[in-house]
């Protein structure tokens, strides 16, 4: 059986991806992603996980060697984070298009200048499009389940595409959670072995990755378009199936006394254990309101999101990230667009809170709650406003 | 003369940025200091300065520096240095980084700023391993030493950086320890008034992360290791191949003049402007 104990959220992804029983490790440490790959390091130098660890020279050479490893047919696993996921960037566009089911855990942290080592969701919103399925945990298990849950469903034939689990820095990376690690026979059955429909074999040639003339590279990306949005069936029978053999359930969105809620906050990430405090004391209060959290962000769960949010007033979304010059946070467009010119649909007011490790407190869902009512009564001036914000 | 008190180069510290971040027992003061002490020989204008750092321990240096200093990406520091040296080429252009910055992640950079001979002075701490994040090891890690990447040795083989320098072309490449406090000014001074690329080595103690794994789990023991492990470019020489072996030269390892990449630039610019 397998057992709960007390262990640093790092170490216990590490622990999933050796259960997971990764063959190829390409990494390069970044705070505060080093625990993870160190861990992973020690487990393949104790001869524990039959893999290969390659300490690249930069994440430039890390995302480029798990292309190659997993190209070549072997089930791949990196980690990176902040300004180690944009020094992937260029290489981070081509595993989708190859169809390489490599897994990713981010662990979210805020981009240079200035430089800043603490959590926010800067640094994946800059890859937001490179056509990753992109995954939120809330806390120490989801991560785990959710590394468990991206081998399966990467490497299934139908998706073939690789998947980005995202981890909050430092409040997911270094705390101590309990968490359960399952056995490893029940990884075993949940996650079959890797076999690749297309690889790189000396016996059966093929070339990856070729030119795209005009003629043919709308058509070749309307396909990767396809293939990402049809994953949704999979990833859904998937996490359907984890609750099955591990007892945990999880859905692309998820709801939090949403019941007749009139206003919804809307959250990613491990804030949203925090808005769900914060939802407790306003609901005391008897103010109705809920909490909706993103779990699925790529391909993004629509019809799943007006389903738990539609019948909301208000939707008070909160954006882990300040994208300058832009309408408003990346969430709340999204969410703009996909309740556009709906009828009776709520009304959305966007906010950024939580940049470069400024914590959102209770106090701070409830000043978004009530400014979130009053802006339903009085249009607001601006798109989005930033929470938190120092008056001196 | 030179005087061993702070109060000749405390000017030239932001001092309301002190105390540092560094561990105590940590090399890059010493490093720092060799420095600074070297910008006071040289009687530089402070304001003819401009230096340059990656990411790591030893790049928070820019923010203890009282002059214009730039913190820039892992890896980075030799571009940005390279774009402010050619648009500004009278100002002193220094890079301090480590060597996850210069070895590592920006190799490419270091051989290719040493290439084209460009006039600026890199300093790189090198404390064999990353240590701002823990203690992974880098690129001049030494062969079957341990770090957390390595928990049972190294099995790759570190670079010799004068060797790298020298073969991609620096006209200045030096190597000294913090173990040489003063003698590490003097190559610092040879470094900055050369014309060209100048690469300075200078093997320092981390024995917080790296020491500690290696038997040296103390700033002293780093100290006495760097002792104990070089001699000077001359005896080295005179040295038979096995000796080498068991040491690391330190000294002037290499100097020549060559065209400069910025002087080469403003002769072409200004043919340009006479033809027209």
């Amino acid at each position: 059986m397998a057992k709960r104990v007390g262990v640093e959220v790092s170490i216990a992804i590490a622990e999933a991806v050796k259960l997971a029983k990764a063959e190829v490790i390409p990494a390069y440490p970044i705070t505060p992603q080093t625990h993870i790959v160190e861990h992973l390091s020690e487990v393949v130098a104790n001869g524990e996980l039959d893999a290969e660890f390659i300490p690249v020279e930069s994440e430039h050479a890390a995302m480029s060697a798990c292309c190659g490893s997993s190209a070549a047919g072997a089930r791949t696993f990196t980690s990176s984070s902040s300004q180690g996921l944009s020094l992937m960037s260029e290489v981070l566009y081509i595993p989708p298009a190859m169809r390489l089911p490599i897994v990713n855990v981010v662990a979210n942290r805020a981009m240079s200048a200035p430089i800043s080592i603490w959590n926010d969701h800067q640094d994946i919103m800059v890859q937001r499009d490179i056509g990753w399925i992109q995954t939120f945990a809330e806390n120490g298990q989801e991560a785990v389940d959710l590394t468990l849950h991206a081998f399966r469903v990467a490497e299934d034939r139908r998706v073939s595409l690789p998947i980005i689990v995202n981890i909050d820095g430092f409040t997911l990376s270094h705390v101590i959670e309990p968490i359960e690690l399952p056995d490893q026979e029940d990884v075993d059955a949940y996650i079959p072995p890797f076999k690749p429909k297309y690889k790189l074999d000396p016996r059966k040639p093929i070339t990856m990755g070729p030119v795209g003339i005009p003629e043919v590279y709308t058509e070749a990306k309307m396909l990767q378009d396809q293939v990402i949005k049809n994953s949704k069936k999979v990833i859904l029978k998937a996490w359907k199936e984890f609750a099955e053999q591990f007892g945990r359930e999880y859905n692309p969105v998820e709801t939090y006394r949403t019941e007749d809620a009139e206003i919804m906050l809307v959250t990613m990430g491990s804030i949203s254990e925090t808005a769900m405090t914060a939802v407790d004391k306003m609901r005391d209060a008897g103010k109705s309101v809920g909490l909706v959290r993103i779990r699925l962000w790529r391909p993004f769960p629509g019809p799943e999101f007006r389903k738990a949010a539609g019948k909301a007033k208000v939707l008070a979304v909160i954006d882990r990230t300040l994208p300058p010059g832009a309408l408003c946070g990346p969430v709340g467009a999204e969410l703009r667009s996909l309740f556009y010119k709906i009828p009776g649909s709520p009304k959305i007011f966007s906010f950024v809170a939580g940049l470069g490790g400024r914590d959102v407190t209770v106090a701070r869902f409830e000043e978004i709650v009530e400014k979130a009512t009053g802006y339903a009564k009085k249009r607001p001036k601006e798109l989005y406003e930033v929470i938190g914000v120092r008056e001196k | 003369m030179q005087s061993n008190g702070l109060s000749e180069i405390k000017h030239l510290l932001r001092t309301h940025r002190l105390p540092h971040i560094w561990c105590p027992g940590c090399g890059n003061g010493i490093i720092t200091q060799a420095f600074l002490r070297a910008v006071r020989r040289l009687d530089l204008d402070p304001d003819k300065i401009c230096i340059v750092s990656g990411i790591g321990c030893s790049s928070r240096v820019v923010e203890y520096l009282d002059f214009d200093t730039v913190h820039t990406a892992h890896g980075r520091a030799i571009p940005f240095a390279t774009g402010i040296k050619i648009a500004r080429p009278e100002l002193n252009v220094v890079v301090l980084a480590g060597d996850g910055d210069i070895a590592a992640i920006g190799g490419n950079h270091f051989i290719h700023g040493a290439r084209r001979n460009i006039d600026i002075t890199v300093i790189i701490f090198n404390n064999s391993n990353y240590g701002m994040t823990g203690g992974q090891y880098s690129p001049l890690t030494l062969f079957g030493e341990k770090a957390t990447t390595a928990p049972y040795g190294m099995v790759e083989q570190p670079f010799d950086m004068c060797e790298l320098a020298r073969g991609a072309g620096a006209t200045f490449v030096a190597r000294s320890t913090t173990w040489h406090a003063k003698k590490l000014v003097d190559l610092i001074v040879q470094g900055v008034e050369h014309r060209g690329f100048s690469s300075i080595e200078v093997i320092t103690g981390c024995h917080v992360n790296y020491g500690k794994r290696n038997c040296r789990e103390t700033a002293v023991k780093m100290l006495q290791w760097q002792k104990e492990h070089s001699v000077p470019i001359e005896r080295f020489h005179s040295m038979t191949e096995e000796e080498r072996k068991k040491y690391f030269p330190v000294g002037i390892i290499h100097s020549e003049t060559r065209p400069e990449y910025t002087e080469e630039y403003a002769k072409i610019t200004r043919i340009k402007r006479d033809d027209r």
